[in-house]
This record gives C-alpha cells, sequence and structure tokens, in this order.
C-alpha cells in the first residue's frame, strides 16, 4: 500500500469522442438485468427532473438562499450508491441534492426543505444545503468547502471502533481539495487505516475557477500519494465506470485496507449556484457534453438496445415526472415553520 | 563548591519532586552527566550537572516532593563551605503539611482525569483524542494513566492536525460515539473553530433536531506563565457567543471533576475551559458532590456589601480580595459561576438583590467579554436593585507579553478587584 495506484478507466470527459461504446465495453453491463439497469435510469432522472424543478421554483422564489444544483453529475452519486450497503454512511458538501435523492430520502422531504417548510428533513431550518436523515445514514449536506472532510473521516472513525463493518462515503468537489484540512483528514485517515472512500467529484470548476487555474499537479486522484491513499481516474460520466471503481474502491476499504480516493471527471451544466453567470466557459463548451457524454442519455441508448421499448421509456419519464410534480406540489403546501420552532433544537 | 538547584523545567513550575538519584555521595561526576531524574508538574526530567567533581552531599532523599526551584539539592566539588543553606530551604512543618493536604485533597488535575476514567469505565463509547494525551500521558499530564487502563483504541494520540481532529470528533460524534477532544492547549482551537461553530454547534439546529453532537472539548485556557500573546488568551467569550455550544470553566478541583463528569455526559457540544495555572492546585473533594450540574453558579463566600462574580483562576484572585476587604469591614459575597453558558443570572440577580453592588472579573480582554455580558443582563434585569455603577476587572485590552512585569500588569490581580470594589463602593483607594 505504500505506493499509489493509478487506473485510468477513461480519458477525460471531454476528450471523449464515443461513449456509448466505451460503455458496452465494460464488463457490468452485461451481467445486470434489465431491471437494475432501469432502476439505476429512474435515479438518473429523478435528480435530473428534481433539480430541474428545483431550478424552476428558485425562479419563482420559492426557493431562497443558495442553491446549487447538481445536473450532469448524476452518474457519480447513482452509481456510487449502487455499489454501497445499506448501512454505510454518506456525507457530501452543498450540492447535495441528488446525494439525499440516491441515499434514499423522499423528494418531498428533500423539496420541502428546499422551500423553507415544516415538512423538510430539516423542518425548514437547515436549506438546501444542510439537511441531514440519520434514518437513511445521510450525514449532510455542509456549507463550507472541505469541513464536511473531516468529519467524513470521523464517521470513518466511529465504523471501525464500532466495528460494524460500514464504511464511509465522503464525497467532495475539486474545489475543496485545496483546503488544507482535507490533507488532515488524509494522513489521518491512512494513519490509522479508516474506512473511507473520498470521491472527488472534478466538474471542472470551482466555483468560477477551473481545475487548471486552482490545483497544480496534474491529478486530483494523485492526491493521496504521500499518504500511500491508492487513487483511481475515473470517468465520472458513466455510471458503468463508475460502478466498477466504486466496487473496487469499497472492496478494498471494506476489507480494512485503508482509505481510497476515487476521482471522478464529470461536468455541471449549470452555474455553480443558481446566481452564476457562468462567463468562465463558453455555451458551446456545455453543450458539447451534453451531447456526447451525458450520462442519462447515454445510458437510455443502452436500455434502447437491451430492447426496452420507447414505451416503456415514455412510462419511466411520466412516472419521474409526477413524483417530482407532487414532491413540487408538496413542499408548496407545506405550511411554513411554526413560529415556535425558532427557538427549539438549539440544545438537546 | 557548586551548588546542584532545582531547576525550573516548565513555565509553570514552581517545585518539583526528586524522583530518583543516578549518582551518590562520593561519585566521580563530569559536566553534563545525567545526575538525577526530577518529576515537574508536566513530565519527568532528566537533570544534568552543571560541573566537573565530586559528589559532595546530597540534600533531599529520593521521593522528596514540593522542592522549591531554586533550592540547592546537591553540592558538587571541595567541602569547603558551610551548608547551612538546606535549613533555610526546608522548613520543618513543610512535610506535615503536605501529608494533611494530600489527606482529603485532590488536584485539579487529578480531578480531570478521575472524571475522564470514571466515565470511560461505564460506557464504552467514550474515548480520548488529542495530540499527546496517550503515550506522553497528555502535555499537562491530564490524561496520566488512561493509556495504560483504557488501551489505544479510547486513548489516541493525533498528529498535530487541530481542524482535522476536531472534525473527525464531530464526525464520530455524529456517529453515535463520545469524543473528548482535548486541545493542548484552547489557542490551538483557533485551528479549529470552524468544526467547532458550524459542525459541532449548529448542525443540531440545521438538521430539523436530528443530528445530536456529543462531544466535549477541553484543555487549559487563558494565560500561563510568561507564555507570551499567542499562547495566553482567554476563549470564554469566543465560544459562549454561538449558540448550539455549552461553556464551562470551573475554579476547584470538584467542580472541575463534577462539571467534566457532566459535560460528558451531556448531549450537547461542550466547551470545558481548563486553567493551566490551577493543574496542581490541590482543593478538598466533596464526595458527595459527583456531579456537578452545567449551568449552576456557586456562592463560596457569603456577603452583604457587594457581590463579586468571577470564573475559573480569577476566583481565586477574588476569595483573597474579598478576605483583604474583610479587614476593612466591607463584606463581599463571592459567586463561581463555574458554567459561563447557560450563565446562572438567577443567582447573580438575586445576590445583587442582597448587596446592591457589583463588580465582575475575567481574565480575558474586557471588550465583549463575558463581565459585558453580565453587567448588561443586570442592567435589564435589576437596575433598580443597583446602587452604584457595575465595575468590571479584566486583562486589559492588549496583546499578553512577555516580560514578567508587563505580564503582570496585563493580567487582573487580587489587588485590582479590591480596588475595583473600593471604587465601587466610593471609597478612596489606599495607596
Amino acid at each position: 500500500m505504500s505506493k499509489s495506484k493509478k487506473i485510468i478507466l477513461s480519458k477525460p470527459a471531454l476528450r471523449r469522442k464515443k461513449p456509448t461504446k466505451k460503455i458496452k465495453k465494460t464488463s457490468d453491463i452485461n451481467v445486470l438485468n434489465n431491471e437494475f439497469l432501469i432502476k439505476l435510469y429512474k435515479e438518473m432522472l429523478l435528480i435530473r427532473r428534481f433539480e430541474e424543478k428545483a431550478g424552476q421554483l428558485y425562479g419563482m422564489g420559492s426557493i431562497g438562499g443558495f442553491c446549487h444544483l447538481y445536473i450532469g453529475q448524476e452518474a457519480v452519486v447513482v452509481g456510487m450508491q449502487s455499489v454501497s450497503k445499506e448501512g454505510d454512511s454518506v456525507i457530501t458538501s452543498y450540492r447535495d441534492h441528488g446525494h439525499m435523492l440516491a441515499c434514499g430520502m423522499d423528494p418531498k422531504g428533500v423539496m420541502a426543505e428546499l422551500t423553507g417548510r415544516e415538512d423538510g428533513y430539516s423542518k425548514g431550518k437547515g436549506g438546501s444545503m444542510h439537511m441531514f436523515s440519520k434514518e437513511k445514514n445521510f450525514y449532510g449536506g455542509h456549507g463550507i468547502v472541505g469541513a464536511q472532510v473531516p468529519i467524513g473521516v470521523g464517521l470513518a472513525f466511529s465504523h471501525k471502533y464500532k466495528n460494524d463493518g460500514f464504511v464511509c462515503m465522503t464525497y467532495l468537489g475539486d474545489g475543496a481539495v485545496n483546503q488544507g484540512q482535507v490533507y488532515e483528514s488524509f494522513n489521518m485517515s491512512a494513519l490509522w487505516n479508516l474506512p473511507v472512500i473520498f470521491i472527488i467529484e472534478n466538474n471542472k470548476y470551482g466555483m468560477g475557477t477551473s481545475v487548471d487555474r486552482a490545483s497544480a499537479g496534474s491529478s486530483l486522484a494523485d492526491r493521496g500519494k504521500a499518504y500511500g491513499i491508492p487513487g483511481m481516474e475515473v470517468d465520472g460520466m458513466n455510471i458503468f465506470s463508475v460502478r466498477e471503481a466504486g466496487k473496487e474502491a469499497i472492496d478494498f476499504t471494506r476489507s480494512g485496507k485503508g482509505p481510497f480516493i476515487l476521482e471522478m471527471k464529470t461536468y455541471r451544466y449549470r452555474g455553480h449556484s443558481m446566481s452564476d453567470p457562468a462567463k468562465y466557459r463558453t455555451r458551446s463548451e456545455v453543450d458539447a457534453v451534453r451531447q456526447q457524454k451525458d450520462c442519462i442519455e447515454n445510458l437510455k441508448e443502452v436500455l434502447q438496445e437491451q430492447k426496452v421499448t420507447d414505451q416503456e421509456l415514455k412510462n419511466i419519464d411520466g412516472e419521474i415526472k409526477s413524483l417530482v410534480t407532487n414532491a413540487s406540489d408538496f413542499a408548496l403546501e407545506s405550511k411554513l415553520p411554526d413560529d415556535n420552532e425558532l427557538l427549539t433544537d438549539i440544545y438537546l | 563548591m557548586t551548588n546542584i538547584k532545582m531547576p525550573a523545567l516548565s513555565p509553570t513550575m514552581t517545585s518539583g519532586t526528586l524522583a530518583k538519584w543516578l549518582v551518590k555521595e562520593g561519585d566521580n561526576i563530569k559536566s553534563g552527566d545525567i545526575i538525577a531524574e526530577i518529576e515537574t508538574d508536566k513530565a519527568t526530567m532528566e537533570l544534568e550537572s552543571i560541573d566537573d567533581g565530586k559528589v559532595n552531599k546530597i540534600l533531599f532523599k529520593e521521593g522528596e516532593q514540593n522542592i522549591e526551584v531554586g533550592t540547592v539539592i546537591a553540592k558538587i566539588g571541595d567541602d569547603d563551605e558551610n551548608d547551612d543553606e538546606k535549613i533555610s530551604v526546608l522548613p520543618s512543618t513543610n512535610k506535615d503539611e503536605n501529608l494533611i493536604l494530600t489527606k482529603n485533597t485532590i488536584t485539579v488535575r487529578e480531578a480531570l482525569r478521575d472524571a475522564m476514567a470514571e466515565e470511560m469505565r461505564l460506557d464504552q463509547n467514550i474515548f480520548v483524542m488529542g495530540e499527546e494525551v496517550a503515550e506522553y500521558q497528555g502535555a499537562y499530564k491530564v490524561t496520566q494513566g488512561l493509556l495504560e487502563e483504557f488501551g489505544e483504541k479510547r486513548v489516541i494520540d493525533t498528529p498535530i492536525t487541530e481542524q482535522g481532529f476536531a472534525g473527525l470528533g464531530v464526525g464520530a460524534a455524529f456517529g453515535g460515539l463520545k469524543p473528548i477532544i482535548e486541545f493542548m492547549t484552547f489557542n490551538f482551537s483557533m485551528q479549529a473553530i470552524d468544526q467547532i461553530i458550524n459542525s459541532a454547534a449548529k448542525t443540531l439546529y440545521m438538521s430539523g433536531g436530528q443530528m445530536g453532537c456529543p462531544i466535549v472539548f477541553r484543555g487549559p485556557n487563558g494565560a500561563a506563565s510568561r507564555v507570551a500573546a499567542q499562547h495566553s488568551q482567554c476563549f470564554a467569550s469566543w465560544y459562549a457567543h454561538c449558540p448550539g455550544l455549552k461553556v464551562v470553566s470551573p475554579w476547584s478541583a470538584s467542580d472541575a471533576k463534577g462539571l467534566l463528569k457532566s459535560s460528558i455526559r451531556d448531549p450537547n457540544p461542550v466547551i470545558f475551559l481548563e486553567n493551566e495555572l490551577l493543574y496542581g492546585e490541590k482543593f478538598e473533594v466533596n464526595e458527595i458532590d459527583d456531579f456537578v450540574p452545567i449551568g449552576k453558579a456557586n456562592i463560596l463566600r457569603e456577603g452583604n456589601d457587594i457581590t463579586i462574580v468571577a470564573f475559573s483562576i480569577m476566583v481565586g484572585k477574588a476569595l483573597e480580595a474579598a478576605e483583604t476587604l474583610s479587614n476593612e469591614n466591607i463584606s463581599c459575597e463571592v459567586i463561581d459561576l463555574r458554567t459561563i453558558k447557560p450563565l446562572d443570572t438567577d443567582l447573580i440577580i438575586k445576590s445583587i438583590k442582597k448587596t446592591n453592588n457589583l463588580v465582575v472579573c475575567e481574565e480575558g480582554f474586557p471588550f465583549a467579554g463575558i463581565s459585558s455580558e453580565i453587567i448588561s443582563q443586570v442592567q435589564e434585569l435589576a437596575f433598580d436593585w443597583l446602587d452604584s455603577p457595575i465595575k468590571r476587572v479584566t486583562g486589559l485590552d492588549v496583546p499578553l507579553p512577555y516580560a514578567e512585569n508587563l505580564e503582570k500588569l496585563a493580567l487582573p490581580q487580587g489587588k485590582d478587584i479590591v480596588e475595583g470594589v473600593l471604587s465601587a463602593l466610593n471609597r478612596i483607594v489606599k495607596g
């Protein structure tokens, strides 16, 4: 374990021309039945539609404050969560709606939190960036860049302490990798062999600053090298690549060998937050990824090749759309939190 | 003849224990030879000879305690001088006093250790983590013996990585454990303050009550002894400012023990502010008060003329001041806050209704300090009961200087409390 391991499953997202061919080559697809593929497809589609709806509600003024959408990155969290097991803990930063849905949290409760209502996961007191579900082992939802990383290591510490066999999936962005506490976390997790997977979602921009302008060195997967943490670059736009890498990382970590870093090369289609004019990249850059790499479209093509009919796909679209509409209706109908809630939950 | 003296081996060491002699009378030694082991308030250290020659006299036996710094403990070289120094530094009553003291008393350091050990025996989910807490036995020996009893799973040395292990502690608390996170001093907690406030204190609220964080952050706070500005600061008002945190700062050993036990059992994040200068102080321990409730102040001395409110090391100074003032027929009521947040406002108000005058003491900076908060609350709640403007006695608004004289000027002393009381009562301040 002294040497960092680097397995490049694919070239960085933007340079790939024919993603569908690459998808077919992965081993996963042949053993997965259609039912499971459809499940993955639905989960990604739910996030996409949910986020689109959140964007609309923000535009209408129903969602306030900061709101960071996950559109484009769906394959990362759906792929990773599909290879984790129930009981594994999950923690991420503020671009967290997708993670909550992938953890099985109710879209109604998530949306109601976005609208700041009493039926939200935090009773309307946390908002977009601060949501939690102990029941689903989702530990937030953290608003400070990089701060979730030592907390994730602490969750991993508790797994090891209790010897419960679970791992902590700690998600962070490419912007967070330059925070000092991330390296404090790498060091302690490697030193104490803690069961934590660091999933760096490299969507190419930390707010408006591209990775090239913010991060020295060629690979974020290598950032654990000095600590002996193996790292892997993964095509994060391809759910099968994500699953394959995720399995390897989780097997490694769950078997007691310590932390693992996965750098997911991904892309966000929307701005950093709702108020981001996105002048730092061209429209054509975004369009190119959408057209060639979109994780949902690509999986849809696979489903079609697997003889899933257009009618079935249409039904899925309808099903997801109504889920999201219901969540939105629920979130808008739910009451504002009672004034008495102001001073509750400060102390136990 | 060269005198070997009890050396000062730490900033706060005033006396030491002669743990072991490695030479005997008559041995020939060289400068640099290790001649003895000295146990200080922090560790056991080796003592080197400062001269060549024959060990002429050894003046203290192994195991002798409380030998003051500067006391001659051995003589090297020719026996050409009289050695009556020993008599002058070892008053005959000294030993007996110690015997009496050790019978029913305990140091703050031991009290804190006992509190942790007793709770750890009862709850497997409690662990202690921090720099030098395990193998080194604690930078200030507070965690002495814990590694031996509880093993390396539960007593964990960290790298020097405050933000990292503070955040790790928060995550472990979310994950169902009960961490005790030691900061070697609270000055280093500034490296970790985002995790303490943004992650530990606020998450319960932001999660709508789902995510409790039962964690204790503890360590020495405030000025020590001439360690200068970066290592001498009181964080009481910093942390008390933030909703979601409880802030505890005891003075006596029994309160240290009882409050630390309560803090460990508390389901909320607790900032437990100790004081390095108090670690070695001995106090009588009341066995009945095994748990001291958080949020309850204590009247240590009853009086009628004026109330003096203090916490941590200032309590001792307030009691001294009250004693001095009693000679001038001024009867002071001294309140030890013990907990900063939640503040026991009721007890303070009750006392003011009796004495009608108030002096508030704190070692920290004056601006936006704990005393400011107390004064504000008192004028809101008991304005009509006051006979005089409230005085505060605080540290000066200056980074703490290194020079001995300047440090003393910057920190509030007992005489400053005396002057504060006299001024509040409109008496003339003497000399």
